[in-house]
C-alpha cells in the first residue's frame, strides 16, 4: 500500500487553477522526485498535502487516512514533516528553539532528547551553534536547521521544497548527500527540486510537472537518460 | 519634594499604560492587528468591579478576579466573532471591524449602565507611605500599581521564554505558516493572545480607575489611546518596549502637566511620540525588520 496517494487534486489560487487533477503516490522508503519549471505547481502539491493551501478537489490519502480536509497542524503529529521553500526558520530564536519547536506536536518528551541528540550527530555545526540566533545562520546551515527542525517531529515521511535553492555547488552535494542519509535511516522522502539532475541522481521514481499536469513520470534512473528530460531540464 | 512626587505619579501612571499596551503589543505581534477596542474592554472590567464591588458588597480581590474572567472571556468572544472571520481580509477591514467594536462597546455600557458617571472605590488597601518625615508621601495605589506591573512584566516574559505556549506565540509572531508545519494551532494561539491582553487590561483598568475614580461607557478609550501610543513608542510587538514606552508616557504626562502646561499635556506627550518615531520609525526597543530574501 503507499504510504502517501494524491488522487485527482486539483488547487486554484482565487481563480487560477494551479493543479489541475493530478495523482501520483509515494510508496514507504522510497525517495520521490517532483521536477519541473518554476511555476509549475510544485510547491503548491507540497503545500495543499500539509494543508497550508486547501484542495479544490480530490483527495490525500497519508497512511490509508484521507487527510485532505484535515486541519494543518494536526498532520505533523500523524508523521509527517514538511521542510518548506526558503527554509523559513525562526530567526529570532536561538538554533536550539528552533530544533525543540520541531518537536512541539511530540508528547513522548523523554525520546525528544534523544532525537535531539541523533540531529545533533546528523548535523554536528548545529550543536556548536545551538545557542546563536537562527537568522545569523549562514544559508547552508539554516537549511541544515530546516531540515533538522522537521526531523525533531520523528516523521515517516519528509517532504522538502527545493532544499538546494540558493547554495553553492559543494552545499548542494551536502544537503543531498544528508537526503540520502535520512533516506537510508528509513524515512520517506518526497523531494521536490528545480535541479533536476541532483533530484534524479537520488530519487527513485521522479514525476514531471508542466503548468499543473503531471507529464511524465518513471524510474528516476530511466528519466535521467530520456532524451526529452535531458533537453527541457537538465540542460543538454 | 514636589518634583520627586510628580514622577511616582508618573511612573504609576505609566505602569498603568505598560500593562495596557503589553495587549496591543502582543495581539499586533502574533495576529499583525490593532486591536482598537482594547480600551474598551478595560472600561468593562472597570464596571465588572464596580458593580460586584460597590454594588453587591464583594471583597475587592474577588471582585477583580471576576473582572479578569469577563475581560478574559469578551477578549476571547470578541476575537472569534469579530476578526477570525476577517483572518484573510485585508488590514484595513480589520481596522474598521476594530472601530466598530470599540463603538459596540461603549454603546452596550451605556445602554446597560447608563451615561452618568460612576465614582469608583479604589480596590487598594495599602496605606500611604510617608518619607523624609512627611515632606513626600508615596499613596498606596502607586505602589500597587508599579507592584503589579513588574510582577506582569516578570510573569509574562517568564511564559513567554519557558513555556511550550510562549514558544509557540514567538513562532506564529515570526511565521505563521512555519509555526503551523510544527503542528501549532494558529488560531488557538491567537485566541491565547487575546485572552492574556484582555485580562491583564481589566487588572489595568482597576488599577487605573483606583487612581482616577470616575467611570464612564467612555473611561477606557483615552487610556487605551495613550497606551496604543506607548506601545508604538516603545516598539510595538515588543514586551519590554512596552514597559519602557509605558512608563516613559506617563512620566511625560505628569510632568508635562506639572510644568509645563495641564491643557497641553496630552499633546506634549503625542509631540514626543512624533519625534521618537521621526528619529527612530520602529520605536525605542523596535527591531528592525530585515526582509529576507
Amino acid at each position: 500500500m503507499a504510504m502517501l496517494e494524491i488522487k485527482d487534486l486539483e488547487v486554484y489560487y482565487g481563480v487560477i487553477q494551479a493543479i489541475k487533477g493530478i495523482s501520483f503516490q509515494v510508496n514507504e522508503g522510497e525517495v520521490i522526485a517532483l521536477i519541473g519549471a518554476n511555476g509549475a505547481g510544485k510547491t503548491t502539491i507540497l503545500q495543499t498535502i500539509t494543508g497550508m493551501i486547501p484542495a479544490h478537489k480530490g483527495s490525500i490519502l497519508f497512511g490509508g487516512t484521507d487527510i485532505t480536509r484535515i486541519a494543518g497542524h494536526k498532520i505533523v503529529s500523524m508523521g509527517m514533516a514538511h521542510v518548506p521553500e526558503g527554509r523559513r526558520v525562526f530567526s529570532q530564536l536561538s538554533v536550539l528553539d528552533n530544533l525543540k519547536l520541531g518537536a512541539y506536536s511530540r508528547k513522548d518528551k523523554s525520546e525528544v532528547q534523544k532525537t535531539l541528540e541523533m540531529v545533533y550527530q546528523r548535523f554536528p555545526r548545529l550543536k556548536e551553534r545551538k545557542n546563536q540566533m537562527a537568522g545569523t545562520l549562514s544559508g547552508g546551515e539554516q537549511q541544515m536547521l530546516a531540515m533538522g527542525r522537521a526531523l525533531m517531529s520523528k516523521p515517516r515521511i519528509v517532504l522538502m521544497d527545493e532544499p538546494s535553492m540558493g547554495l553553492s555547488p559543494i552545499l548542494v552535494s551536502e544537503i543531498f548527500d544528508i537526503i540520502k542519509e535520512i533516506s537510508a535511516g528509513g524515512t520517506t522522502v518526497l523531494l521536490v527540486e528545480q535541479n533536476a539532475r541532483k533530484a534524479l541522481s537520488i530519487a527513485n521514481r521522479a514525476y514531471v510537472l508542466e503548468t499543473g499536469n503531471i507529464v511524465l513520470s518513471g524510474d528516476a534512473d530511466d528519466l535521467l537518460h530520456d532524451e526529452s528530460i535531458k533537453k527541457a531540464y537538465l540542460g543538454e | 519634594m514636589s518634583f520627586l512626587s510628580n514622577l511616582i505619579n508618573g511612573i504609576s501612571l505609566g505602569s498603568v499604560y505598560a500593562i495596557i499596551a503589553l495587549g496591543y503589543t502582543m495581539v499586533y505581534g502574533i495576529a499583525k492587528m490593532l486591536n482598537f477596542a482594547h480600551g474598551d474592554v478595560i472600561m468593562i472590567g472597570c464596571y465588572a468591579v464596580f458593580m460586584t464591588m460597590s454594588r453587591q458588597g464583594w471583597p475587592p480581590l474577588l471582585s477583580v478576579a471576576f473582572a479578569v474572567v469577563v475581560c478574559t472571556a469578551l477578549g476571547m468572544i470578541i476575537e472569534k466573532i469579530a476578526y477570525k472571520p476577517l483572518r484573510r481580509a485585508t488590514p484595513l477591514a480589520v481596522l474598521i471591524t476594530a472601530i466598530g467594536v470599540s463603538y459596540f462597546l461603549q454603546n452596550s455600557a451605556l445602554l446597560i449602565f447608563g451615561a452618568d458617571t460612576k465614582s469608583f472605590t479604589s480596590v487598594v488597601a495599602v496605606p500611604p507611605i510617608k518619607l523624609a518625615g512627611g515632606a513626600l508621601t508615596i499613596p498606596g495605589t502607586a505602589i500597587v500599581t508599579v507592584a503589579v506591573c513588574l510582577v506582569i512584566m516578570v510573569a509574562l516574559t517568564l511564559f513567554i521564554k519557558k513555556t511550550k505556549a510562549g514558544q509557540a506565540m514567538l513562532a506564529v509572531s515570526e511565521d505563521k505558516d512555519a509555526a503551523q508545519l510544527m503542528g501549532i494551532n494558529i488560531n488557538g494561539t491567537i485566541s491565547l493572545t487575546f485572552a492574556i491582553g484582555s485580562g491583564l487590561a481589566a487588572i489595568a483598568g482597576v488599577l487605573f480607575c483606583s487612581t482616577y475614580p470616575s467611570l464612564t461607557p467612555y473611561t477606557g478609550s483615552m487610556p487605551g489611546i495613550k497606551a496604543f501610543t506607548a506601545a508604538v513608542f516603545g516598539g510595538i510587538g515588543s514586551v519590554p518596549g512596552a514597559l519602557l514606552g509605558g512608563i516613559l508616557l506617563g512620566v511625560i504626562e505628569i510632568l508635562g502637566r506639572a510644568y509645563i502646561s495641564s491643557q497641553l499635556s496630552d499633546a506634549i506627550v503625542f509631540a514626543v511620540l512624533i519625534i521618537v518615531l521621526l528619529v527612530k520609525p520602529t520605536g525605542i526597543l523596535g527591531k528592525k525588520v530585515s526582509e529576507k530574501v
